[in-house]
C-alpha cells in the first residue's frame, strides 16, 4: 500500500523519465551484448576451423528463419528443407553454369528462387492451421524433393558437385576460407538483422497478436492471412539464403538438404535453443552442429541420432522454452 | 577443444610447407585417410575390412617410410556425397592428409575427388565402379585401381551374349555408378549385335524390387541385367526368384557381384552365374597367402576391393619411399613410372587418364558339388588381358588424354 | 498382347496387384495412426519405428528364441503394443493437455532414438527374414506370377482392418471409444475410465503397426530404416482419408496403393510423389480430408 502511494507521489514526468532511462539502459546492454558477440565472431576463425564456423552460421541462419515462423507467427512448417535446398541448388547451378558469375549474384539467385517457392507454398498452405499446416508443408516439400531427384541440373543422387565459389563482386577470391568466413558472417548478420527488425516492427507485434489469439486479431480488422503469408515468405527467403550460402561454403548441394530429416533437424535446433527467442535458434544450431561434428569424429559417432532424439524428448518433456528461454527466466528471477 | 588444436597445427603445417617447398614429407608424416561405407549397403565389400587391408599395407612398411610415421584416419561416408566431401575437406584443411583411399559409392567418390583435386592431394579409388571417373570426370589427382563398369560390362555382358542372350533389359541404380554401368552395357550389347529393349531406374538404395522385376518380366527380354550392387543386387535376385523369373525362361546377369554377395546368397541360388572380377583370392600362392593373412584378422576372405586397397596403398608408399616426397605430382609421376607388381596385379600400369590397367577375370560360380570349402566359390573361365578389359584411350573423353 | 495406353495389359494388371499389396500395408499403418489421432489427437511420428520394431521382434524371436512366423504374427504385436502402452503412460500422458504439435515432436524424438539405436546394433542394411514354408511358391495368374506370400498379405491385412473397423463401429467398447473422441470429460463423468481407454487405444494402434511389420518382414529386408520412409507416405494417406476417420484410412490406404501402382506403369520415378500431389489437391478442396468431418 505504502509503495503504491509513494509511486503515485512521484510526478508523472519523472516516472516517465525513469522508465525511459531504464529502457535505454536495457537497449544499451543489449547493444553491448551483440557487439561483444560480433567481436567474438570476428576473432573466432583464429582459433576454430573456419569451414566449421561457416557451417554453424548457415544452420543458425536457417534456424533463425524457421523460428520467425514458428516462434512469432505460431506456424510449424515441416517442409522448410525445401527452401534450404532450393537456395542451395539454384545457387550451385548458377555458379557452375555461368563461370565468372560473382559469388553474391549466385547467392542472390538462390535466395530469390526460394522466395518465389515460399510464396507458392504460402499461398497453398497458409489457410490451414496446426497439424494440417505442418502436413501440407511436408507434402509440398516432398514434391520439391522429387523435382530435385529428377531435374537434370541437380545431379540426382550424385548431388551438385565441385561448385566454384567464385569471386565476391568479381574481385575477391572466395577460395580462401578466411575471406569466405567474413562474407558468411556478413550474410548471417544481415539475415539476423532482418529478423530482428521484423520482430520489433509494428508488423511483428501484429504477428504476435495473431499467434496469441487469431479470432481477436481478425475482429480487430487485421488481414490475418496476408500477415501470415508475409512471415512465411520472409522465412523461406532467409532459409534459402542460408542454403545458398552453405552451397558456396561446401561447394556442393545434395539431396540431404532437401530430405524431410533436414526439416526435422531445424525444428530440433529451434526447439532446443528456445522457440520465440531471438538468440534461441543461434544457440540451438550451435549445440546441434557442434554435437554432430564432435560426435562423428569420436567413438560415439554412430549414436548421433540417438542423442539428438534424447534431446528432442527432453526438450518437449522438461524444458519447452529451450536453453535461452530457461536462461532468460533464470536471469529474471535472480536479477530483477 | 578439438578444432582449436587441429587448426592450429594446420596453420603451422601450411607455413612449414611454404618454408621447405616440395621433395619433402609434409608434417614429417605420411597421412592417409580411409573413406568408405562402414555401415550401409556396401559395408561388406569394403567397410571395416578395407580399413584392415589398409593397415596391413602400412604394417608391411613397419608403420614408417624412412623413419617418417604413417598416420591413418578413417570415416564412414554413409553413402552420402555431402558427408564424404565434407569429411575429405576437413581432412585436407585440418589434418593435411596426403592421400585418400577406399572410396566406394561412385556418387561419394565424384564429390570427394573434386575436393581432393582442389586441395592438390591424391585419391586412390578402389571401391567405386563408375568408369566415368577416368572418362569425363578424370583428374590428375585420382587413380582408379581395382575395376570399373566398362571392364565388368565388357567381360560379363560379352560372355552372356555369346551364351545366347540377345535382348536385354537393364535394372539400374539411379546414381552415377548405375548410369555409367547402363551406358557401358548398352555399348557392349549393341556392338555384339544384341539389343537393349528397355531399362528402369530404381532409387538407391531400395528395399522393394517387386515392381521393377515385374516390369523386367513384362519386357520379355532374354536377359535382365542388374546394374546395381551390394544389398540392392542381392535383393533384386531374391525378388526375381520369388516372382519366378528364371522359370519363365529369362536369365539374370548381375553386373557387379562381389565375393561376399555370392557367399551371402549361397551356391544353391547363385551357381552357374557368370561374372567378372579384378581379383580372386584363390588364383595362386601369393593371393592365397595374402587372403589367409587377411582372413585371420577379419574372419572372411577378401573381396577384390580389399585387395585393391592393399595394392594401391603399397604402390603409393613405395613411390613415396623412392622419391622421398609426399608431394602429389611427384608421387603420382613415380607411381605411373613403375609397373604394379604384387599379389593383386602383374605388370599393371597407370594410364594418363588415371586408370590402373591390369588383367581382369571372367569366372563362373561353382555348383555346391564343385565347391570344396566355404569360400571356394569361383571357377576361372578366362583371363581378360588388361588392354582388352578397359576402355581404350582412343575412345576416351578425358581431358588429360592427348588427342591426335 | 493387349495394349492399354501403349502398355501391355499384363504389366498393368501386375502393377495394380502389387499396388494393392502395398496398399494393404498403407491401410494397416494408416488405420493405426487414425485410431491414435482420433482419441489422443497426436500425430504418432514413432509409427514407422514401431512398424520396424514389429519386424525386428519377429526376426530376433526367430533367431534367438525359435519363435516361428505364425507365433510372431501374434506375439510381436502384443509385445510392441505393450511397449506402446508404456510409452503412453510414461511420456505421452505428460503432455496430454498441451498443443498437439508437442506430441508430434515427442514421438519424432522417440523415432530418432529407436531407429538410431537399431542402426548401431544391426547396421543399416539389416537382415532378411525367411519366408514361412507354407507360404512359399505362387500362382500363375496368366498375366503375372503371384507369390503366395503376397496374396496372404492382402488377405491378412484386410481381415485385420475390417475386424478393427467392426470393433470400433459396432461394439460397445468401440462406442466408448468414439464417445471418448467426442467428449472425454463427459465420458469420465459417466464413470468410464478414459485414461485406461487412451492407453489401450495407443497400444492397439502401435500393435497394428507391429503387425504390419511382421507381415513385411519376409518380403522386404528387415532394416532399421524400413519404417522411416514409409511413414511419410502413410501420413499423407491419413491426411487424405481425413484424420481420425477409420474407414477413410482403410479405403484411402488401398486406393493410394493402386494409384501408386498405376503411376509405376506410366511414370515410375514419380511413384513416391504422386500421393503427395493428391494430398495437396485434396486438402485444397476438402480441408478435412475425403472422409473427415470439418472440425
Amino acid at each position: 500500500m505504502s509503495s503504491q502511494e509513494s509511486v503515485a507521489a512521484v510526478p508523472l514526468a519523472v516516472r516517465a523519465n525513469v522508465e525511459r532511462e531504464r529502457r535505454r539502459a536495457a537497449t544499451r546492454r543489449r547493444q553491448l551484448f551483440y557487439l561483444a558477440l560480433l567481436g567474438l565472431a570476428l576473432l573466432a576463425p583464429l582459433a576454430i576451423y573456419p569451414v566449421f564456423l561457416m557451417k554453424l552460421l548457415c544452420f543458425a541462419l536457417f534456424a533463425c528463419a524457421f523460428n520467425l515462423l514458428l516462434g512469432y507467427a505460431g506456424l510449424l512448417s515441416f517442409g522448410h528443407a525445401a527452401f534450404f535446398a532450393c537456395g542451395g541448388y539454384i545457387t550451385g547451378h548458377m555458379l557452375s553454369t555461368y563461370s565468372g558469375l560473382s559469388t553474391e549474384l549466385g547467392i542472390l539467385a538462390g535466395t530469390l528462387a526460394s522466395t518465389l517457392l515460399g510464396l507458392i507454398f504460402g499461398l497453398l498452405a497458409i489457410r490451414r492451421q496446426g497439424i494440417y499446416f505442418a502436413m501440407i508443408t511436408l507434402a509440398l516439400a516432398q514434391m520439391v524433393f522429387f523435382v530435385f531427384v529428377q531435374a537434370p541440373f541437380t545431379g540426382g543422387e550424385n548431388g551438385l558437385q565441385g561448385v566454384p565459389r567464385g569471386h565476391l563482386f568479381g574481385l575477391i577470391d572466395m577460395q580462401n576460407n578466411l575471406a569466405l568466413y567474413y562474407v558468411v558472417l556478413a550474410v548471417f548478420v544481415f539475415g539476423f538483422a532482418v529478423i530482428q527488425r521484423t520482430i520489433h516492427s509494428p508488423y511483428g507485434q501484429v504477428l504476435k497478436a495473431i499467434r496469441e489469439n487469431e479470432p481477436r486479431a481478425v475482429s480487430l480488422g487485421y488481414n490475418v492471412d496476408a500477415h501470415k503469408l508475409l512471415a512465411f515468405v520472409i522465412s523461406s527467403a532467409l532459409a534459402g539464403l542460408a542454403g545458398a550460402t552453405k552451397t558456396v561454403v561446401f561447394q556442393l548441394a545434395s539431396l540431404t538438404d532437401a530430405h524431410w530429416h533436414m526439416s526435422g533437424e531445424v525444428i530440433l535446433m529451434t526447439l532446443l535453443g528456445g522457440v520465440g527467442t531471438l538468440l534461441g535458434p543461434l544457440v540451438g544450431a550451435t549445440v546441434v552442429v557442434t554435437l554432430q561434428s564432435s560426435l562423428s569424429n569420436g567413438p560415439l559417432g554412430e549414436w548421433v541420432h540417438v542423442i539428438l532424439g534424447v534431446i528432442f524428448v527432453l526438450c518437449v518433456l522438461l524444458f519447452r522454452s529451450g536453453i535461452v528461454g530457461w536462461l532468460e527466466r533464470l536471469v529474471k528471477r535472480n536479477f530483477k | 577443444m578439438n578444432f582449436v588444436r587441429n587448426s592450429a597445427s594446420a596453420i603451422l603445417a601450411s607455413s612449414l610447407i611454404a618454408a621447405t617447398a616440395q621433395a619433402q614429407i609434409s608434417n614429417n608424416e605420411i597421412r592417409i585417410g580411409y573413406l568408405a561405407d562402414m555401415s550401409g549397403t556396401y559395408r561388406d565389400l569394403s567397410g571395416p575390412g578395407g580399413l584392415e587391408a589398409l593397415k596391413m599395407a602400412v604394417e608391411d612398411f613397419g608403420g614408417t617410410v624412412d623413419g617418417r610415421k604413417i598416420v591413418l584416419f578413417n570415416a564412414d561416408d554413409l553413402n552420402k556425397p555431402d558427408v564424404g566431401a565434407n569429411t575429405v575437406r576437413q581432412w585436407i584443411d585440418e589434418r593435411n592428409v596426403d592421400m585418400v583411399t577406399g572410396l566406394v559409392a561412385s556418387s561419394v567418390v565424384l564429390a570427394a575427388s573434386k575436393v581432393v583435386e582442389q586441395g592438390g592431394k591424391l585419391a586412390l579409388i578402389s571401391g567405386a565402379a563408375a568408369s566415368s571417373l577416368t572418362n569425363e570426370h578424370c583428374s590428375p589427382n585420382h587413380i582408379h585401381w581395382t575395376y570399373d563398369t566398362f571392364a565388368l560390362a565388357n567381360g560379363t555382358a560379352n560372355a552372356v551374349l555369346k551364351d545366347g542372350g540377345k535382348s536385354w533389359y537393364i535394372l539400374t541404380a539411379d546414381y552415377a555408378f548405375g548410369h555409367s554401368m547402363e551406358t557401358d552395357i548398352k555399348k557392349v550389347v549393341q556392338a555384339e549385335g544384341g539389343s537393349v529393349v528397355g531399362a528402369v531406374r530404381h532409387p538407391f538404395p531400395s528395399s522393394d524390387f517387386s515392381s521393377y522385376i515385374l516390369q523386367a518380366q513384362g519386357s520379355g527380354a532374354d536377359v535382365i541385367a542388374l546394374a546395381n550392387a551390394g544389398a540392392d543386387t542381392v535383393n533384386s535376385l531374391k525378388t526375381a526368384s520369388e516372382f519366378g523369373v528364371t522359370q519363365s525362361g529369362q536369365r539374370l546377369a548381375g553386373m557387379v557381384v562381389f565375393l561376399n554377395d555370392i557367399h551371402a546368397m549361397g551356391l544353391d541360388v547363385t551357381q552357374g552365374l557368370m561374372l567378372t572380377t579384378g581379383w580372386y583370392w584363390d588364383m595362386n600362392e601369393e593371393t592365397r597367402a595374402w587372403a589367409e593373412r587377411y582372413q585371420k584378422r577379419v574372419g572372411s576372405k577378401p573381396t577384390m576391393v580389399h585387395a585393391g586397397i592393399y595394392s594401391a596403398t603399397t604402390h603409393y608408399l613405395n613411390a613415396v619411399k623412392q622419391t622421398g616426397s609426399d608431394d602429389t605430382a611427384t608421387v603420382r609421376a613415380q607411381m605411373a613410372k613403375t609397373p604394379v607388381n604384387d599379389m593383386f596385379a602383374k605388370d599393371g600400369r597407370i594410364r594418363e587418364d588415371g586408370r590402373m590397367v591390369h588383367d581382369m577375370y571372367l569366372v563362373k560360380v561353382k555348383t555346391p558339388a564343385e565347391s570344396k570349402g566355404e569360400w571356394d566359390l569361383y571357377q576361372m573361365v578366362r583371363t581378360i588381358p588388361g588392354n582388352e578389359a578397359f576402355r581404350p584411350l582412343a575412345e576416351s573423353q578425358c581431358k588429360l588424354v592427348a588427342k591426335n | 498382347m493387349t495394349l492399354v495406353f501403349g502398355v501391355p495389359l499384363s504389366v498393368l494388371l501386375g502393377q495394380l496387384l502389387l499396388g494393392l499389396i502395398n496398399g494393404s500395408f498403407y491401410a494397416l499403418l494408416s488405420l493405426g495412426l487414425a485410431i491414435i489421432f482420433g482419441l489422443l489427437r497426436i500425430i504418432n511420428f514413432a509409427h514407422g519405428a514401431q512398424y520396424m520394431l514389429g519386424a525386428f521382434a519377429a526376426f530376433l524371436g526367430l533367431n534367438y528364441l525359435g519363435v516361428n512366423y505364425w507365433a510372431a504374427l501374434l506375439l510381436s504385436p502384443l509385445l510392441i503394443g505393450l511397449l506402446g502402452m508404456a510409452i503412453e503412460r510414461g511420456l505421452l500422458r505428460r503432455i496430454a493437455g498441451e498443443d498437439h504439435l508437442y506430441g508430434l515432436l515427442l514421438t519424432f524424438g522417440l523415432a530418432l532414438i529407436v531407429e538410431g539405436s537399431f542402426v548401431k546394433l544391426f547396421g543399416v542394411s539389416g537382415s532378411s527374414y525367411p519366408m514361412p514354408e507354407a507360404l512359399k511358391g505362387g500362382y500363375n495368374l496368366g498375366f503375372m506370377f503371384l507369390p503366395t506370400y503376397r496374396a496372404w498379405v492382402i488377405v491378412a491385412a484386410l481381415l485385420v482392418c475390417f475386424a478393427t473397423w467392426y470393433m470400433i463401429e459396432r461394439t460397445r467398447l468401440g462406442s466408448y471409444l468414439r464417445a471418448g473422441t467426442e467428449n472425454p470429460k463427459l465420458m469420465q463423468a459417466f464413470g468410464i475410465n478414459v485414461p485406461l481407454l487412451v492407453t489401450l487405444t495407443y497400444g492397439y494402434g502401435v500393435a497394428l503397426a507391429a503387425f504390419a511389420g511382421v507381415l513385411a518382414a519376409p518380403i522386404y529386408a528387415v532394416t532399421p530404416g524400413m519404417g522411416a520412409n514409409l511413414l511419410i507416405v502413410v501420413f499423407a494417406v491419413v491426411v487424405i482419408g481425413g484424420m481420425g476417420s477409420i474407414m477413410g484410412a482403410i479405403i484411402t490406404g488401398l486406393a493410394m496403393g493402386l494409384i501408386e501402382g498405376l503411376t509405376k506403369v506410366f511414370y515410375p520415378e514419380a511413384a513416391n510423389t504422386v500421393i503427395f500431389v493428391i494430398m495437396v489437391l485434396v486438402l485444397l478442396v476438402r480441408p478435412a480430408g475425403l472422409f473427415g468431418k470439418e472440425a
